[in-house]
């Protein structure tokens, strides 16, 4: 949802000079951040929003922007697990791996979700349609076990229906609303 | 300055226009309730208000969490002057004939209505959730007509900050983050610790997976968390204060941002608060995924934007924490009882719960249970009472085996256990833990080696690695796991994996890999048969490698003396 707003807001665009709009947003950040450097979180959290992982320019230009060395920026970028430096593909599969889930069979849906779409967790198929990654408690564990397919948590689910489930997302047309 | 709220005409007016309605309709929105399908549920509420032309007589409310997140979508029917009524599993369909039948022409649709009278929700106490899944958390109208904000202006006018702290002290009031650590002491400490200006930090990174009691705090009821920390910073002398909330909950951060937006504008927050002298800003500061950023020195940096590793304790937050100055860490639950606290007064809140552990405790049940979602119960309340009355057992007939309290660092207890009372020292003596509040019950058909590897992948992936001993001896003990858990474990591996957890114990930096062998030491107290059964048995070495499938092994008495870990 926050992605699509500031892709829209991106869209309407605000001018800069490296010609992608996402800059200006980003810029936005930082600037009602003050550039202070205890905002490297929520400010790296902002440019994956834009730009749906943090690539190497992108970090780059965060630690000139808040004057800190390169490395710090990178160190804390990679201490922290929901930032992603790889494209993610254009559908996700996360399966739920809280306790709750855990004990109703979450590990045996992430294995055939692995072995099906030949893609290890964590990692994007090579034609990049679908993402299959694991989530540590997305707190529905009253619907154990869950799985969130593109945002959408589907509950009580079966390695048979999640299976099914992917399969019915992937299939359908190409929408630009996945990220 | 900032407008200064009327809490008595704020509340009496929103009074007054809830009495306008001849029924008001409450629809759970909570994320479990969402996943189930409560967005449409409450569209057809809508709708059907609409079309059955009875909008000015009937107001449809989203609410917080009800409770029984396992019958979700949840719908509660309340007319004025007659009983309310609760709607399981509510579909469109059925939303459409709650307006049409029950509230139109008060008629009950029998076939869903949820007996409210059952143990699942008469066995318990709400005091933290009192307002969850009654309100619509998104109005500070709501909360102050259920009484909010009125123990903030109580303290302010009534109250030296010392006085306040006594009550704390009296009521009781123990640390929710997993310590239990007196809450009285610690802001003491912070009161009289030397330097300007100093930090409060609500600590809402509820990193215990199974676990969603925080998040429904402050999700549901985000005023009452802040009020918690502006009379905790009046206590205190805190200037400042931060909300770290894990970016998991983005409804959460957004309500809680919302909130403060709406508290400041009411002067409630920033200056001369409520007309006082007395200042406070808060901040929503967001995780980004990482369970040890929950322990309180890694909190304070990844507050300060630096990798979320941990420091030596002493010098304790009190003393030196956020960039160098006093700061105190206290739990998202622990900071929503203290307004009902300083409201009711300590004696009251001192009458629930056992003497060591007063009040109550918020848990997530989960795992293989008839009724599973959120509950408020009073401490010491058996873990029979909990499982049995509460949870209903275990669906199709099961046997209960287990159940973890504490996430991975915890323990389990099994059925042997099923009568001991759930307070700090209790659940501490029998080698669990309080832990946040999350509570999996595990039925026969679980294997306890596999859900100590379980946790112990959790460990290993989140140790920070800072310190060695977490670093390493988390992904060595998970390899001994692995290795017994797939049947291919030898006695030597059981030795190695027990000396380890000692070890670990006791040598590694912070809470995280202190703990991290706790559900490996409870298993094999209550089940070291089952590790046993999975052990390669000894055969003499003649130089190839057994190929032989696991099989049941009397236990060796060598083996079976305790591990003397604790
Ligand atoms: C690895 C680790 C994770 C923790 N996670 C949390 C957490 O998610 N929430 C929390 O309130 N406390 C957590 N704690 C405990 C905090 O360090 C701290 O004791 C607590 O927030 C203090 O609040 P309280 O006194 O109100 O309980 C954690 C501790 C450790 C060692």
């Amino acid at each position: 949802m926050a992605e699509a707003r500031t892709a829209e807001r991106a869209a309407q665009g605000e001018g800069h000079p490296s010609g992608d709009e996402r800059f200006a947003l980003l810029d936005k950040t930082l600037r009602k951040a003050r550039y202070q450097q205890d905002q490297l979180i929520e400010v790296l959290h902002v440019a994956q929003d834009l730009f749906g992982h943090l690539s190497e320019d992108i970090l780059i230009y965060l630690a000139r922007q808040l004057k800190l060395p390169p490395s710090r920026v990178y160190g804390v970028a990679t201490f922290y697990h929901l930032f992603s430096f790889t494209a993610p593909g254009r559908h996700s599969a996360t399966v739920c791996m809280g306790t709750a889930c855990f004990v109703k069979g979450a590990e045996e849906i992430v294995q055939q979700l692995e072995a099906a779409h030949d893609v290890r967790s964590g990692q994007t198929t090579e034609d990049g349609e679908l993402t299959v990654s694991t989530a540590r408690c997305v707190g529905s564990c009253g619907l154990a076990p869950v799985v969130v397919v593109d945002g959408v948590v589907t509950s009580h689910q079966t390695a048979e229906s999640t299976l099914a489930h992917v399969g019915e997302v992937l299939a359908k047309e190409p929408t630009e609303a996945s990220t | 300055m900032a407008k200064q709220i009327d809490l008595h005409d704020v509340a009496h007016s929103e009074l007054e226009m809830r009495s306008r309605y001849t029924t008001r309709v409450k629809a759970c929105s909570s994320t479990a309730c969402l996943s189930a399908g409560a967005g449409p549920v409450r569209q057809a509420l809508d709708q059907a208000a609409e079309r059955e032309d009875v909008n000015s007589d009937v107001q449809v409310v989203p609410t917080g969490c009800m409770g029984m997140c396992s019958s979700g979508p949840l719908v509660r029917v309340e007319p004025r002057g007659a009983e309310p009524t609760m709607y399981a599993q509510v579909t469109p369909d059925i939303a459409t004939r709650i307006i049409r039948e029950h509230v139109v022409v008060r008629k009950l649709i029998d076939e869903h209505v949820l007996d409210e009278d059952q143990p699942f929700f008469s066995r318990q106490r709400k005091i933290v959730l009192g307002n969850a899944g009654r309100i619509d958390p998104e109005r500070i109208e709501d909360y102050v007509a259920e009484g909010g904000y009125q123990a903030l202006a109580g303290a302010l006018n009534d109250l030296a900050p010392e006085e306040v702290i006594e009550i704390i002290d009296d009521s009781g009031l123990r640390g929710r983050g997993g310590a239990g650590y007196p809450t009285a002491k610690k802001w003491d400490m912070l009161r009289r610790a030397e330097g300007s200006p100093k930090y409060l930090i609500a600590n809402g990174d509820e990193g215990d997976q199974g676990a969603y009691m925080d998040r429904t705090i402050m999700e549901d009821d985000p005023h009452r968390v802040i009020e918690g920390m502006i009379i905790a910073a009046y206590a205190t002398g805190a200037s400042h204060g931060y909300i770290y909330v894990r970016a998991e909950y983005p409804t959460a951060v957004e309500r809680l941002e919302r909130a403060i937006r709406v508290a400041r504008r009411q002067g409630l927050l920033g200056r001369n608060i409520l007309g006082s002298d007395f200042d406070l800003q808060l901040e929503v500061r967001i995780g980004a995924g990482a369970f040890v950023c929950g322990e309180e020195t890694a909190l304070m940096a990844s507050i300060e934007g630096r990798r979320g590793t941990p420091s030596l304790r002493p010098p304790y937050p009190t003393e030196k924490g956020l960039w160098g100055q006093p700061t105190m860490i206290n739990n998202v639950e622990t900071l929503a009882n203290v307004p009902a606290i300083v409201a009711n007064g300590a004696e009251w809140f001192g009458e629930v719960g056992t003497a060591q552990s007063k009040g109550t405790k918020v848990f997530a049940l989960a795992g293989s249970l008839v009724n599973t979602g959120l509950i408020e119960v009073p401490m010491g309340i058996t873990l029979r009472e909990i499982v049995f009355d509460i949870g209903g057992g275990i669906p199709n007939d099961g046997v209960f085996k287990a159940a973890q309290s504490g996430g991975p660092s915890g323990g389990c207890l099994p059925a042997s256990l099923l009568d001991s009372p759930v307070d700090y020292e209790s659940l501490r003596k029998l080698g669990s833990m309080m832990g946040s509040g999350g509570l999996v019950v595990m039925d026969d058909s679980m294997r306890m080696p596999d859900v100590a590897r379980f946790y112990m992948e959790f460990c290993r992936e989140e140790s920070c690695g800072k310190c060695a001993p977490c670093r390493t001896g988390t992904v060595q003990m998970h390899a001994l796991l692995d290795r017994i858990c797939e049947g291919v474990g030898r006695r030597r591996d059981l030795q190695h994996l027990e000396s380890l957890c000692r070890t670990v114990r006791q040598t590694s930096l912070c809470g995280l890999g202190q703990s991290a062998p706790n559900p490996v030491v409870s298993t094999l107290d209550h089940f070291r048969h089952e590790y046993l059964d999975l052990l390669v048995p000894d055969v003499s070495y003649n130089g190839t490698a057994p190929s032989v499938p696991p099989r049941p092994q009397a236990p060796d008495p060598a083996v079976t003396t305790k591990g003397g870990s604790r």
